[in-house]
């Protein structure tokens, strides 16, 4: 079910991107698609039971092991997340400056780089 | 693993310097200048260090896959050379050339971080630290494009960073995919996984590697997916377009693809993805070449010029036979170097003239010997004339690309594109030797000056590397330095 | 950047010591629960992003001025860096945790994760330090379309 809802934030996200004319729709197409894949990460983890990687004091980690879910995921998404927002930054920045010179925020009018 | 434990400072110390440069007070010019020497020629002692070692090293002593493996092979310590070897020249060039500029320190910090995401990404054995290496370089080659702020900059710069996010996300969903099915990251356990896969994981196999053939195939800039290069590429800065086209390409894009196609997928000579990637090499070729010669402006030339020779690397490495292999390493060494000389060429002519146009300019040559007779050097170099480099590398692309009988008959096709690319490459040299330096030499540029010393003296170690590197071939010297590279894809 | 209505600046001082709170626990905790440098550095930030928000570019400027905040970023990736080339130094390893008290150590005590807590703290500091930097840029700027990049920084 999860899966349906990654691959349609993924589809939407995509598609946004490829179509949208005004710069901070593109930014938010992409920040939708990171998040479907950091959805994407994070389930791939989820295991029977489900519990957080936390182990209980006089636990082993072989019983920690069959009850948590992976944590490797989890770590994976944290790093996705921070990149995920440098690049948002990073765009939204350009962004603001884009419209600076331009005047606009519509890409279709951003054509003075030709051939 | 002792001697290994330099491996890591190819690494930390390009990011101690991005990181220390900004705190440098703005009037201390010669200070950021000086810490960004010291850092490019520590990284360049450390990689002749390594030369000849190999082996994995296990960040913090946390054994995979568990921890982050780093891995040294002949394959990685030559990028790292061409890395730090490049970046150096360009970095002594910087020195000068950002005085026109004024925010030296964000500069160096965000150059220093590209140089330490390229270097991260091909020393890793772990598929999710190249992506975050992988990003690091991307996102400060973002903000890089877009440095000097005028509209046009801004313009390709955004492009870059949408085009070059999608194929990260590919990147990001092929690895999700491989980790949720194989429960590893560490490339050598994938590789061994995916060996003995069983059938029912075969699509999900594929899948992910056509979408990291696109995400990684976007940033090496191959035909189709080399929209964003021409025009990134000529509004940056010159020494960050020689460090985009020289090296950022070459590292997060061929190199990876390369490094996933053999190590993790285990391509081999005559499969369906070998001929996929020569026929986009092939397609490069003839596009980059064939749009190079339409232009006027000296930069975006070089940029297609980018594409095109990008185009040798592949199909030589894509042919996954020895000799091929070992031809494409060869042209992907001598085009980071000749390359990153014709932009710093470029960039020296635009600091003095003011334009980028060919046909503005005009018998350059007498006003600015040196940057003249390098960009020569280079020319001949890229359009394959004995005795540079460019000549041995091109003609033994060609040659593997005849022998490959694996292949099948295509093989004859791919090499007649590669001659008729190499015919094409000189002529628009030609044609930017003629318009630009050549010629009468106009009125206007009679008070033009040659670059400043720094920056001649990187464009001429960089033009003697050109002749230089001819020598890689050589039998003593092959063995040492391209063997290696060459026996970790195709043993 | 002008802040919002007095509704929204009283509302937001309150919740602004929660989310540090938060955005701390998360950095001190991180080597026990589920957190570390990254997402508390993140949190922090958030923080001051709704102090930009709610009561303009020129209060926030106050409270982090942004010369500050730059030089703490720089000290906070090197102090990372440094723990880092500790590890080489000390314990021969790159990033070997050199005050672990032996392996795997007593869980559940905040003191002995070794390294691992003060390379939380640099990382968020550096995190929350570059979004303040970031933001504080794109918050200073003042848009007009087709004019000259007007911001109130000197450089």
């Amino acid at each position: 079910m999860v899966y349906c809802l990654i691959i349609l934030l993924f589809a939407v996200g995509l598609y946004g991107v490829v179509s949208q004319r005004n710069v901070i729709k593109v930014v938010i197409s992409l920040v939708i698609m990171e998040h479907a894949l950091n959805l994407l990460l994070v389930v791939l983890g989820y295991g029977k039971g489900g519990a957080a990687p936390i182990r209980v004091p006089g636990e082993s980690p072989a019983a920690l092991a069959s009850r948590a879910v992976d944590p490797f995921p989890q770590a994976m998404v944290l790093t996705a997340i921070v990149i995920g927002l440098g690049v948002t930054v990073l765009m939204v920045a350009i962004a603001l400056r884009l419209y600076q010179r331009y005047g606009t925020y519509d890409i279709a009018e951003m054509r003075r780089l030709r051939g | 693993m002792a001697d290994l434990n330099l491996l890591p400072l190819a690494v930390a110390i390009p990011l101690a310097a991005a990181f220390l440069v900004p705190l440098v007070p703005k009037k201390s010019r010669a200070l950021a200048n000086a810490i960004a020497l010291l850092a490019s020629v520590g990284l360049a002692a450390v990689v002749l260090y390594l030369l000849g070692r190999s082996g994995s090293y296990a960040v913090g002593g946390w054994k995979a896959p568990v921890g982050i493996e780093l891995r040294l092979d002949g394959l990685s310590w030559l990028m790292l050379a061409v890395v730090a070897g490049v970046s150096l020249c360009i970095v002594l060039y910087a020195t000068r050339y950002m005085d026109h500029y004024t925010a030296r320190g964000k500069f160096y910090a965000l150059f220093f971080l590209m140089i330490a995401g390229m270097c991260g990404v091909v020393i890793t054995g772990d598929l999710f630290n190249m992506y975050v290496f992988l990003e690091i370089a991307a996102i400060a080659s973002y903000a890089l494009v877009a440095f000097g702020c005028e509209a046009e900059e801004l313009e390709a710069s955004f492009k870059y960073a949408v085009l070059g996010s999608i194929a990260s996300s590919f990147v990001l969903l092929a690895l999700a995919l491989l980790y949720g099915r194989f429960g590893t990251v560490n490339l050598t356990q994938l590789a061994g996984k995916i060996g003995s896969a069983s059938e029912g994981a075969k699509p999900l196999i594929t899948f992910a590697k056509v979408l990291l053939f696109v995400g990684f195939g976007l940033k090496a800039a191959l035909v189709p997916f080399h929209a964003w290069l021409p025009d990134a590429h000529p509004s940056a800065p010159a020494p960050v377009s020689a460090m985009l086209s020289g090296l950022l390409i070459k590292t997060i894009g061929v190199y990876a693809l390369v490094r996933l196609a053999f190590t993790v997928f285990g391509l081999t000579a005559g499969d369906k993805v070998s001929v996929a990637l020569m026929t986009l090499a092939a397609l490069s070729i003839l596009a980059g070449n064939v749009l190079a010669l339409a232009q006027w402006d000296f930069k975006r030339l070089l940029a297609y010029s980018s594409i095109a020779q990008i185009g040798y690397v592949v199909l030589g490495i894509g042919l996954a036979t020895p000799l091929g292999v070992a031809a494409g390493l060869f042209h992907l060494v001598n085009h980071s170097v000749f390359k990153s000389l014709l932009f710093l060429n470029a960039g020296a002519v635009e600091q003095a003239t003011g334009t980028r146009r060919l046909d503005e300019m005009g018998g350059l040559r007498e006003r600015m010997p040196v940057t003249g007779a390098t960009s020569m050097v280079a020319s001949m170099s890229i359009a394959g004339v004995p005795p540079f480099s460019g000549f041995f590398s091109k003609l033994l692309v060609i040659v593997a690309c005849v022998q490959a009988t694996s292949v099948g008959p295509i093989r004859y096709v791919f090499a007649l594109v590669a001659v008729v690319g190499s015919v094409i490459t000189l002529a628009y040299l030609l044609k930017v030797q003629r318009h630009g330096f050549f010629g009468k030499l106009r009125d206007k540029w009679r008070d033009v000056r040659e670059a400043p010393f720094m920056m001649s003296s990187a464009m001429v170690l960089l033009a003697v590397a050109c002749l230089a590197l001819s020598l890689l071939w050589l039998p003593g010297v092959r063995e040492l330095i391209l063997d290696p590279a060459r026996k970790v894809l195709v043993p | 950047m002008n802040g919002m209505s007095t509704v929204v600046k009283t509302v937001a001082r309150w919740v602004i010591g929660f989310i540090l709170l938060v955005g701390l626990w998360l950095v001190a905790y991180g080597h026990l629960s589920p957190g570390g440098g990254f997402p508390g550095g993140v949190v922090i930030a958030s923080g001051f992003i709704l102090l930009v928000l709610a009561h303009g570019g020129r209060s926030a400027d106050r409270v982090f001025p942004r010369p500050v905040a730059r030089v703490l970023d720089s000290v906070g990736a090197l102090s990372f860096l440094f723990l880092a080339l500790l590890g080489l130094w000390v314990g021969g390893e790159f990033f070997r945790n050199t005050i672990q008290k032996g392996s795997p150590g007593r869980l559940h005590e905040v003191f002995n994760a070794g390294i691992i807590p003060f390379a939380n703290l640099a990382i968020a500091v550096k995190v929350s330090m570059s979004f303040v930097v970031a933001f504080g840029v794109i918050a200073a700027c003042r848009l007009r379309a087709g004019g000259a990049f007007e911001s109130e920084e000197e450089d």
